[in-house]
């Protein structure tokens, strides 16, 4: 809804404001398509608009670690010029500086430091722990509050998919001995990757949950859930898989071990590239607006823009339930009772 | 940070913060909304329970009233069947005391009529005994002249006599 408002806000200018050559995207304002990809990428500080030349934007903070300095505090506005608000090796501070695509460097190219900075995805991550936390715990309330009632309110929307996730994906993925140990995890992992998903539609939100780090983080949660939960039939099957000729284990076995990492991979992946896409496909289509500077062109790609929104929804859904769902099967194959095959 | 290589910090915070909210959620939420639903779920198998119960026990209950009342329709059967047998029976009873105290009864009146006869007849016999006495009498009395006249009041007398 907010982005088909700002559509239409986008549309309408260039509609009024025809005359204006100097009518630019957002971003790196080097060229009319350039904003892409910086725009699903991770940033310093977080840009919300450029009316005229005022910039509205949030800086952040900047935290490096670094072993001969230790820990160091700065402002994403600090590595700026305050007139263009453009980064660049001109603008460092404390021996470092942040380049034109957003990278941070050390001045002296010798020296190594760890980035943990509060960026505009870590921003993104508060905000969606934020509405996590305030959603479920009134879920819970609840139930304190009224127990043995129907659900009302945030419950009634909740509730489903709760129910949905415990017998939908870990019953029927895990099994009855073990799934209400791996409930809580799947949980929090659908509602995390979910509410994710869809906060990073609305306009200038970061791009949390289709940043690779972040899939990887989730990935590497899955894989160690998987290999510290597996049981001797888990191993048994990497290792020694029934009903394989010897002659065929020096081939099998490291694909099974291989097996072990291209499954979370394909998670990490996954959804990377599903939220990025999607996030790239809305983006080129107002980057259409700005390139063709017609009317024509400006209803079209509304239209388009506001079915891809709907599409982008389903996919947001969509992906977490399959990183869920997957993660729920991977550990249903590390739990699973031998007699089961 | 490029577009597909992860920048540490973020996995940093993305595990850090994954986990917290893991830690929060699993402790504020999950848990008490899963028991709250399995508490619910509870409630509602029960419930079905105890309605299945209640109507197993409510066909009990007619098929028990349906017994005593067929039980009650037998026992009334053959009470009216042992009453009216019992009536049967004092009647024929009743008839045969009835037969019996007719058939005493004639016996009984035989019995009279036979000690009366008798007395009658010893009565008679004591009038013969009296009247051949006083025939006897008369005709002592009467001279013994005439065989006939003598016959004839003989005749005479016996006439007289009246065996009842």
């Amino acid at each position: 809804m907010v982005r088909k408002f700002l559509c239409l806000s986008i549309l309408l200018s260039i509609f009024w404001l025809g005359f204006s050559n100097s009518v630019q995207a957002a971003g790196d304002g080097e060229s009319k398509t350039g904003f892409l990809i910086p725009h699903v990428m991770d940033n310093y500080e977080w840009h919300f608009a450029t009316i005229g030349h005022t910039h509205v934007t949030l800086p952040l903070p900047v935290i490096i670690y670094s072993p001969d300095q230790g820990l160091e505090f700065f402002l994403s506005s600090d590595f700026q010029n305050h007139e263009t608000h453009k980064f660049g090796k001109d603008y460092g501070v404390g021996g470092y500086y942040i380049d034109e695509n957003y990278d941070l460097h050390a001045l002296d190219e010798l020296r190594t430091f760890y980035d943990f900075s509060i960026t505009k995805n870590v921003m993104m991550m508060f905000i969606i722990i934020a509405i996590l936390l305030y959603l479920m715990i009134s879920t819970a309330n609840h139930y304190k509050r009224l127990p043995g009632t129907a659900p009302k309110g945030i419950a009634s929307f909740i509730e489903p998919i709760v129910i949905f996730v415990r017998d939908e994906i870990a019953l029927t993925q895990i099994g009855h001995k073990h799934y209400r140990r791996f409930t809580p995890y799947l949980l929090t992992l659908f509602f995390f990757i979910w509410v994710g998903n869809l906060v990073g539609l609305f306009p200038e939100a970061g791009n949390l949950t289709g940043n690779i780090a972040f899939t990887l983080t989730l990935g590497v949660f899955t894989l160690i859930l998987t290999v510290f939960n597996g049981n001797k039939g888990y191993w048994k099957h990497i290792f020694m898989p029934p009903g394989v000729p010897v002659l065929l284990l020096p081939i099998i076995v490291p694909v099974e071990i291989f097996g072990i990492l291209t499954k979370p991979a394909s998670l990490v992946v996954r959804l990377f590239v599903a939220i990025t896409a999607g996030h790239i496909v809305i983006l080129s289509f107002i980057a259409l607006i700005f390139v063709f500077e017609s009317l024509a062109v400006g209803v079209a790609s509304t239209v388009m823009l506001v079915f891809i929104n709907f599409i982008e929804i389903l996919v947001a859904t969509i992906q977490a339930y399959v990183f869920t769902l997957f993660t729920a099967m991977y550990v249903g194959t590390a739990v699973a009772e031998e007699d089961h095959h | 940070m490029g577009l597909i290589t992860p920048g540490l910090g973020l996995v940093f915070w993305s595990a850090l913060g994954f986990l917290i909210v893991l830690f929060l959620l699993t402790k504020f939420a999950w848990k008490p909304i899963l028991a709250a639903l399995d508490e619910r779920e509870k409630i509602i198998d029960d419930a079905l329970k105890s309605a299945e119960i209640a109507r197993n026990e409510m066909a009990n209950l007619k098929a028990e009233n349906e017994r005593i009342i067929h039980e009650a329709k037998i026992e009334r059967d053959t009470m009216l069947l042992k009453a009216s047998e019992a009536a049967k029976q004092m009647i024929e009873e009743a008839k045969e005391k009835a037969q019996l105290e007719g058939a005493k009864m004639i016996e009984n009146a035989k019995a009279t009529i036979e000690t009366e006869k008798s007395a009658a007849i010893e009565d008679i016999k004591v009038q013969v005994g009296i009247l051949s006495l006083a025939v006897a009498e008369k005709l002592l009395k009467r001279n013994f002249a005439e065989d006939a006249a003598q016959q004839k009041l003989v005749e005479e007398l016996v006439k007289d006599i009246k065996l009842n």
